[in-house]
């Protein structure tokens, strides 16, 4: 039995770039960085002093009674979901036809943070009664399938980095399995705090580059040291095919197949040699029926570590063979919007997706020098024009845990 | 504590409310339920008891609290 296909209607984001998806691609476009300084006083007891914190405040759009009782990741979400089903035209969805997929790697870690503050300070009464629906990891999930009353399901699958592309992933299989007509899928995380940022540091996981925030970014440098933690969301409207032309919808592109694997190696260092990475991929491209020559763009998973960029590299070559990969163009968007963890699968899927629209691939900025064991063609410092056709792109993610995502985007 | 008029409560309980779920002052009104007429869930209630104790200085236990249902008898519970 053919497999039912599905396609992307509508687009939400709220990145250190932008707050929305309009601003955040043109500065992808535009090679421009969103990390800054952070301004409290505790980044002076850290080895790091920067990040990328999201470019426009949930207070400019949601109002102060409902963020009080939102978690940051939450109120991420709700806004980019809200972008995303505005821009797929308000969809008409039976309420038990329409599901959610909404992940975060960490959930809601500020909110146990803060309240914990506030508990030992002044007592259990001054908890609030809202820290619970707020914490859980699947509250973004459930918030914006009450406020888009998806009755068909909401999950949230929890796979570090990974995640909001395994969300994605999910949403796929989700309309293909019956479940549902239409899925708002995608993930969030808001985790800037000092102790996220000394628990990364303390893994040596963070780039230090305190003297210049705006190039320590640098996937595939020969100098990385490290990522550059970020913060935001992003949001697709997947929709059976057939369920958008009857409404006449836009279709962005096909959300053609899906990979998942996980290395079995190691709990946080990535298999060097790239093995589960590649079949996540070459398990998207069977899902999709696409051969490896289809593939004309990556958007990679590269964060700026010295230990994951370039095995990465690798497991891209072995996944789409040495003629495929020769000829395809990579990228890491990292490198302007900083790791957004949780959000990152689904902002980068966003970017994948729009290079297959618009036909610009965004580069990848801060490579001084590339690293000699890069294996595949990287998009450095300005877009890159896209080959027309029926062409297609694959966004991967990988988190902690050995989790390995791979979403492969079929041009409309 | 008896010296808080019921004006000055009023107005304190209509800020509460507005600080917590956003609903206009003006509406917070004695003759007002606060789950029907207010829509307020439970766990804002909590809240809203919480902010009130520590505005006007009295605790409004938690077994008392359900048979607060109207912003008079809250009224009527901090002036007793």
């Amino acid at each position: 039995m053919s497999k039912t296909d599905v396609v992307v209607t509508g687009l939400g984001a709220t990145t250190p770039l932008g707050g929305d998806v309009a601003t955040t691609w043109s500065a992808l476009l535009d090679g421009r960085s969103g990390i800054s300084m952070l301004p409290e006083d505790w980044h002076e007891k850290l080895p790091v002093h920067f990040a990328g914190r999201i470019a426009q405040e949930p207070s400019e759009k949601l109002p102060r009674p409902r963020l009080r009782r939102l978690d940051r990741t939450q109120q991420f979400a709700l806004i980019a979901a809200q972008e995303a089903w505005g821009h797929a035209g308000t969809p008409d969805v039976d309420p038990l036809r329409l599901g959610v997929v909404v992940s975060s790697g960490i959930g809601g870690i500020l909110t146990i943070l803060e309240q914990y503050d506030t508990f030992r300070e002044k007592g259990w009464k001054r908890v609030s009664p809202f820290t619970v629906p707020m914490l859980m990891p699947n509250s973004p999930a459930a918030a914006v399938a009450l406020e888009f009353t998806a009755r068909a399901g909401a999950h949230a699958p929890v796979s570090a980095c990974a995640s909001s592309a395994e969300a994605i992933a999910n949403g796929v299989d989700m309309i293909r399995a019956g479940r549902a007509d239409v899925v708002i899928a995608g993930g969030t995380e808001a985790a800037i705090h000092p102790l996220n940022i000394a628990s990364f540091a303390s893994m040596r996981a963070l780039s230090t580059r305190n003297e210049d925030p705006q190039t320590a970014s640098r996937p595939w440098d020969k100098d990385r040291d490290g990522f550059v933690m970020g913060e935001g969301a992003g949001i697709l409207v997947l929709e059976s095919a057939e369920h958008a032309a009857k409404r006449g919808a836009h279709v962005y592109a096909h959300a053609a197949g899906v990979g998942y694997t996980d290395d079995a190696h190691d709990i946080v260092m990535p298999d060097p040699e790239g093995a589960g990475q590649a079949r996540a991929i070459t398990q998207a491209l069977a899902d999709a029926d696409l051969k490896p020559s289809d593939i004309v763009h990556v958007n990679a998973h590269a964060t700026s570590t010295p230990a994951g960029d370039v095995g990465e590299t690798r497991a891209i070559r072995t996944a789409l063979g040495d003629s495929a990969a020769d000829r395809v163009a990579v990228t890491s968007t990292k490198s302007m919007t900083g790791h957004l963890l949780g959000g990152a699968g689904a902002v980068e899927s966003i970017a994948t997706i729009l290079a297959l629209h618009e036909g610009q691939i965004p580069p990848t900025i801060n490579i001084s020098e590339l690293d000699p064991e890069v294996a595949v063609d990287i998009v450095r410092d300005k877009p890159r024009e896209m080959p027309s056709g029926d062409v297609a792109a694959v966004n991967e993610s990988f988190g902690f845990g050995g989790h390995n995502i791979a979403v492969a985007f079929r041009r409309a | 504590m008896a010296d808080h008029s019921e004006q000055d409560i009023l107005k304190g309980l209509g800020e509460i409310v507005e600080e917590i779920v956003g609903t206009d002052p003006a509406e917070v009104t004695p003759e007002k339920t606060f789950v029907d007429d207010l829509d307020i869930d439970s766990l804002s209630m909590v809240e809203i008891a919480v902010a009130a104790q520590d505005k006007f200085g009295v605790e409004i236990p938690d077994d008392q609290l359900k048979d607060l249902k109207t912003v008079q008898d809250v009224i009527n519970f901090i002036q007793k």
